[in-house]
C-alpha cells in the first residue's frame, strides 16, 4: 500500500527535485558564508521548509537581533501560504493523521503539485499526498546540507550569491505575469512597495506597503473581482 | 556572525512559527464544514501576485542609485533573467545564469 504510493507519487515531484536541490544547495552555501554551518541549516531546512522566507532569514539571522521583526516579516512574506491553504481545505479534508505534517509541508512547490494532481485510481490518496510533501521536504533538505558541506570544501568568491533569491522572485513574477491579463494585482504590489519604500526607508517600509496593498486591492475588488480568470 | 548562537536560535523560532501559523490558519479560521467568505477568496486570488512584486523590491531595496555603480549590477542580471527567461521559460536557468551575471558583476570580472 505504501510502496504503492510512493511510486506513484515519486514522478510528480521530479521538477520540485532539480529545483530544491538547486536552490537548496544554494541556500547551504549562502548560510555557511554568513558563518551558519551545517547544523543551522539542516535545522532550519527540516523545521522552517520554507524556501523564500529561509532566503530572507539569512538576512534576519546577519542583522540586528529584532524577534518580533523577524516574526512579523516571516508572517508578511509568508502570507501567500493563508491563500494556499485557503484553497487547500477541501482536499485536505480527511486525511487524518496526516494533515498536521500536510498543513507543515505546504510550500509554494508543494502546492504547486498537490492542487493539481489527484491520486490514481487504486492507491490510497492520503499516502499518495503524503508521499508528495515527504518526497519535496526530502530534496530540500538534502540540498541545502549538499550546499552547506560544499562550503566547507569548496572555497570559491560568494560575493554577489544573495541575489539568487532576487533572482527567484524576479522569475515567479515573470511567470506569474504571464499567468494573467491582469496585471493590476501585480502592479499594485510593485508599485505600493515603491511608493512606501521611498516615504518609509528600506529599514521599515515592509508593513505600510503590507497595509497599503490591502488597502488599494479592496478599494479595486468590484474592478478586479472576475477579471483573474485565464 | 552577527548574531549569538540563543539570539540566532530565537530568530528561528520566529520564523517556525510565523511559517506554521500562516500554513494552518486557513484551517483552523474556516473549517470544512463552514463556508469562507469571499472578501477572503477574493484576497486568495489577487494576493499572491501582489506579494511577490513587494518581494521583488524587497530584494532591491539596500540598491542606490544615486552612488557607484548605479544599480548597474542589479539592473543587467534583470534584463538578462527577463530576456532569458521569456527565451527560453526554463526557472532554474533563469535563475542560475541571473545570479552567475550578477556574481562576475559584482566581483568584477566583467566590467
Amino acid at each position: 500500500m505504501k510502496k504503492e504510493a510512493l511510486k506513484a507519487a515519486f514522478p510528480h515531484t521530479i521538477p520540485v527535485m532539480t529545483g530544491y536541490l538547486f536552490l537548496g544547495a544554494a541556500y547551504g552555501i549562502l548560510m555557511n558564508t554568513k558563518g551558519y554551518g551545517v547544523g543551522w541549516t539542516l535545522f532550519i531546512s527540516v523545521f522552517v521548509f520554507a524556501g523564500s522566507m529561509q532566503y530572507v532569514g539569512v538576512t534576519l539571522l546577519t542583522s540586528i537581533f529584532n524577534p518580533i521583526y523577524a516574526f512579523l516579516l516571516t508572517l508578511m512574506v509568508n502570507a501567500r501560504h493563508l491563500f494556499y491553504g485557503v484553497s487547500m481545505l477541501e482536499k485536505y479534508q480527511g486525511t487524518g493523521k496526516f494533515k498536521p505534517y500536510l498543513i507543515f509541508g505546504l510550500t509554494d512547490e508543494t502546492f504547486s503539485i498537490q492542487c493539481s494532481i489527484e491520486a490514481p485510481e487504486g492507491i490510497d490518496r492520503n499516502w499518495f499526498m503524503f508521499f508528495i510533501t515527504l518526497l519535496d521536504h526530502i530534496y530540500w533538505v538534502v540540498g541545502s546540507v549538499i550546499g552547506s558541506l560544499l562550503g566547507y570544501i569548496v572555497n570559491f568568491n560568494t560575493e554577489g550569491l544573495d541575489f539568487v533569491l532576487t533572482a527567484l522572485f524576479v522569475v515567479i513574477f515573470i511567470n506569474q505575469w504571464k499567468s494573467t491579463r491582469n496585471h493590476i494585482p501585480a502592479l499594485v504590489g510593485l508599485l505600493s512597495s515603491i511608493v512606501c519604500l521611498l516615504i518609509f526607508g528600506q529599514d521599515s517600509f515592509i508593513i505600510p506597503a503590507m497595509v497599503l496593498i490591502l488597502i488599494v486591492l479592496t478599494i479595486f475588488r468590484n474592478k478586479l473581482e472576475g477579471g483573474m480568470e485565464e | 556572525m552577527t548574531l549569538t548562537p540563543l539570539q540566532a536560535l530565537i530568530t528561528v523560532i520566529m520564523l517556525i512559527v510565523g511559517t506554521v501559523l500562516t500554513r494552518a490558519i486557513p484551517f483552523i479560521l474556516f473549517p470544512s464544514n463552514k463556508k469562507t467568505p469571499p472578501f477572503i477568496l477574493y484576497l486568495g486570488k489577487v494576493l499572491p501576485y501582489s506579494v511577490i512584486g513587494l518581494l521583488v523590491v524587497y530584494c532591491l531595496k539596500g540598491v542606490s542609485l544615486a552612488s557607484s555603480p548605479y544599480g548597474l549590477p542589479e539592473a543587467i542580471a534583470n534584463v538578462a533573467i527577463l530576456i532569458l527567461h521569456l527565451w527560453k521559460n526554463n526557472t532554474l536557468l533563469s535563475i542560475g545564469a541571473g545570479t552567475i551575471i550578477y556574481m562576475l558583476l559584482v566581483q568584477n570580472l566583467i566590467i
